[in-house]
C-alpha cells in the first residue's frame, strides 16, 4: 500500500498552502487601507484568489474521493492517544469545512455589499444574496471569523506537522513532501 | 382695527388668486416614489448607488410640448452606495466635492415629442462647476393622479472630474456612468 499522497494531491495540497496564507494575510492588509485605487485592487485580486481557492477545494475534494488520502501508519496509530487522533481528524475535517465557508462567506458579503464578484473583472458569478447593508455587516464579520479559524487550524496542522518533523522524527512529512 | 381688517381682505383676495392659479398648474414631484440612481463599473464591476435628495421644477405641457421645461436640484451630499464608509468619501474632494459643489444641477432647453409617450429632452448638466449638453429620453406614463417619467442615459464622469486625481485612472472605474430615473409627478395634464 502506497504511503505517500498522490504527486496531484501534492501539487494542489501546496498550491492552497501558499493561496490561503497570501489570502489571509492580504485579506488582512486591506482592510485597513484608505479609500484609494489600490484598495480596490487589492479587493478584487483577493476575491478573484479567494474563488480560485474555491474551485480548487472541490477539485480537491472530489479528487481525494478518486485518490484517498494514505492512512496514517499502524505503527504510529497504535502508540498515538486518542485525543491526538481526534485533533488529527478535527484539523483536517476543519479545513475541508472552512475552505468551503471562507470564500463562500466573502462571496455574500461582497453581494450584499452591493458589489457582485465579477471574475478577473470579466464573469460576473450569481449573486448568492441580496444587497443589504445589515446583512454584509453580519457577513463581513463571519467571513472574518471563519478565515480567523482557518489560521488557527492552519497553525494547528503545521504544528502537527512540525512536531512528527523534529521532535518524533518519524517522517511523516515526506508522505506530503515533492520528489520520491 | 376695521381698516386694517379691511386691507388684510384685500392682500387675501390678491394673494389667494394668485396661489390658486398657481396651483393649477403646479405639477409637483413625489419624491417618495421616485428616484435618481447611477451604476459605475469598478475592474468590470457593476456598483449602484442613488441620490437621496433632489427637486424638480417640472412644467411638463402635453399640449404644446416644445413649451415644456424642466428644472433639477440634486444635493451632492445625498450620493450614496449604501456603505456610510464609503458614502463619507464620495463627499471628498476628488469625488464631488460636496462643500464647494452642493448641488448638481439639469436645465432642459428643449423638449420633443417622438410619439408614443416617449419624448426627448436636451439640456444640460452642471455637475462639479462644469456644464455639459446632454440628451435624455424619457417614457411618459399616467395612472390616475400620477405621471411618471422614466429614462436611462450615461454621462462620462471625467466630463464633470468625477473620481479625480488617482482615480481618474478608467481602468479602474470606467468612464461611462449610467444613470437611471424615475420621476412621479403630480399635477400633470391629461397625456394626448
Amino acid at each position: 500500500m502506497n504511503t505517500r499522497y498522490h504527486p496531484f494531491s501534492i501539487l494542489l495540497h501546496w498550491i492552497m498552502a501558499i493561496g490561503l496564507i497570501g489570502l489571509i494575510a492580504v485579506g488582512i492588509y486591506m482592510e485597513g487601507l484608505p479609500f484609494s485605487p489600490s484598495k480596490l485592487k487589492l479587493y478584487n485580486w483577493h476575491k478573484w484568489v479567494g474563488v480560485i481557492a474555491l474551485a480548487l477545494v472541490v477539485l480537491r475534494l472530489l479528487w481525494r474521493f478518486i485518490r484517498p488520502a494514505p492512512a496514517l501508519p499502524a505503527q504510529m496509530l497504535s502508540t498515538m492517544p486518542r485525543w491526538q487522533q481526534w485533533a488529527h481528524t478535527f484539523t483536517h475535517v476543519g479545513l475541508y469545512a472552512l475552505m468551503f465557508a471562507v470564500p463562500l462567506l466573502g462571496m455574500a458579503y461582497s453581494s450584499a455589499a452591493g458589489y457582485p464578484v465579477v471574475l478577473f473583472g470579466l464573469w460576473p458569478l450569481p449573486s448568492l444574496v441580496a444587497a443589504d447593508a445589515q446583512l454584509a455587516q453580519t457577513l463581513k464579520g463571519a467571513h472574518a471569523l471563519a478565515a480567523w479559524a482557518m489560521l488557527v487550524l492552519v497553525v494547528l496542522h503545521v504544528a502537527g506537522a512540525l512536531k512528527h518533523q523534529l521532535i518524533d522524527r518519524d517522517g511523516l512529512m515526506q508522505r506530503m513532501l515533492p520528489g520520491r | 382695527m376695521q381698516r386694517i381688517f379691511r386691507q388684510s381682505t384685500a392682500a387675501c383676495v390678491v394673494a389667494c388668486a394668485f396661489v390658486g392659479t398657481a396651483a393649477h398648474a403646479q405639477q409637483v414631484l413625489v419624491p417618495a416614489q421616485s428616484h435618481i440612481q447611477f451604476t459605475s463599473t469598478q475592474m468590470g464591476v457593476p456598483v449602484q448607488g442613488k441620490f437621496q435628495q433632489f427637486e424638480a421644477n417640472i412644467q411638463f405641457n402635453p399640449s404644446e410640448v416644445a413649451k415644456s421645461t424642466i428644472a433639477m436640484k440634486i444635493n451632492t451630499a445625498s450620493a450614496t452606495l449604501g456603505d456610510a464608509a464609503t458614502d463619507k468619501n464620495l463627499k471628498d474632494e476628488d469625488w464631488f466635492n460636496v462643500r464647494k459643489f452642493a448641488q448638481a444641477t439639469f436645465q432642459s432647453e428643449s423638449v420633443k415629442s417622438l410619439g408614443g409617450q416617449k419624448y426627448q429632452v436636451d439640456g444640460t448638466l452642471s455637475m462639479k462647476g462644469k456644464n455639459k449638453k446632454i440628451s435624455v429620453p424619457v417614457q411618459l406614463e399616467q395612472n390616475g393622479a400620477h405621471t411618471t417619467a422614466t429614462g436611462t442615459f450615461s454621462v462620462g464622469r471625467l466630463d464633470f472630474g468625477i473620481g479625480d486625481g488617482d482615480w481618474a485612472d478608467t481602468s479602474m472605474i470606467a468612464n461611462e456612468v449610467k444613470v437611471n430615473f424615475k420621476l412621479v409627478l403630480t399635477g400633470v395634464e391629461k397625456l394626448k
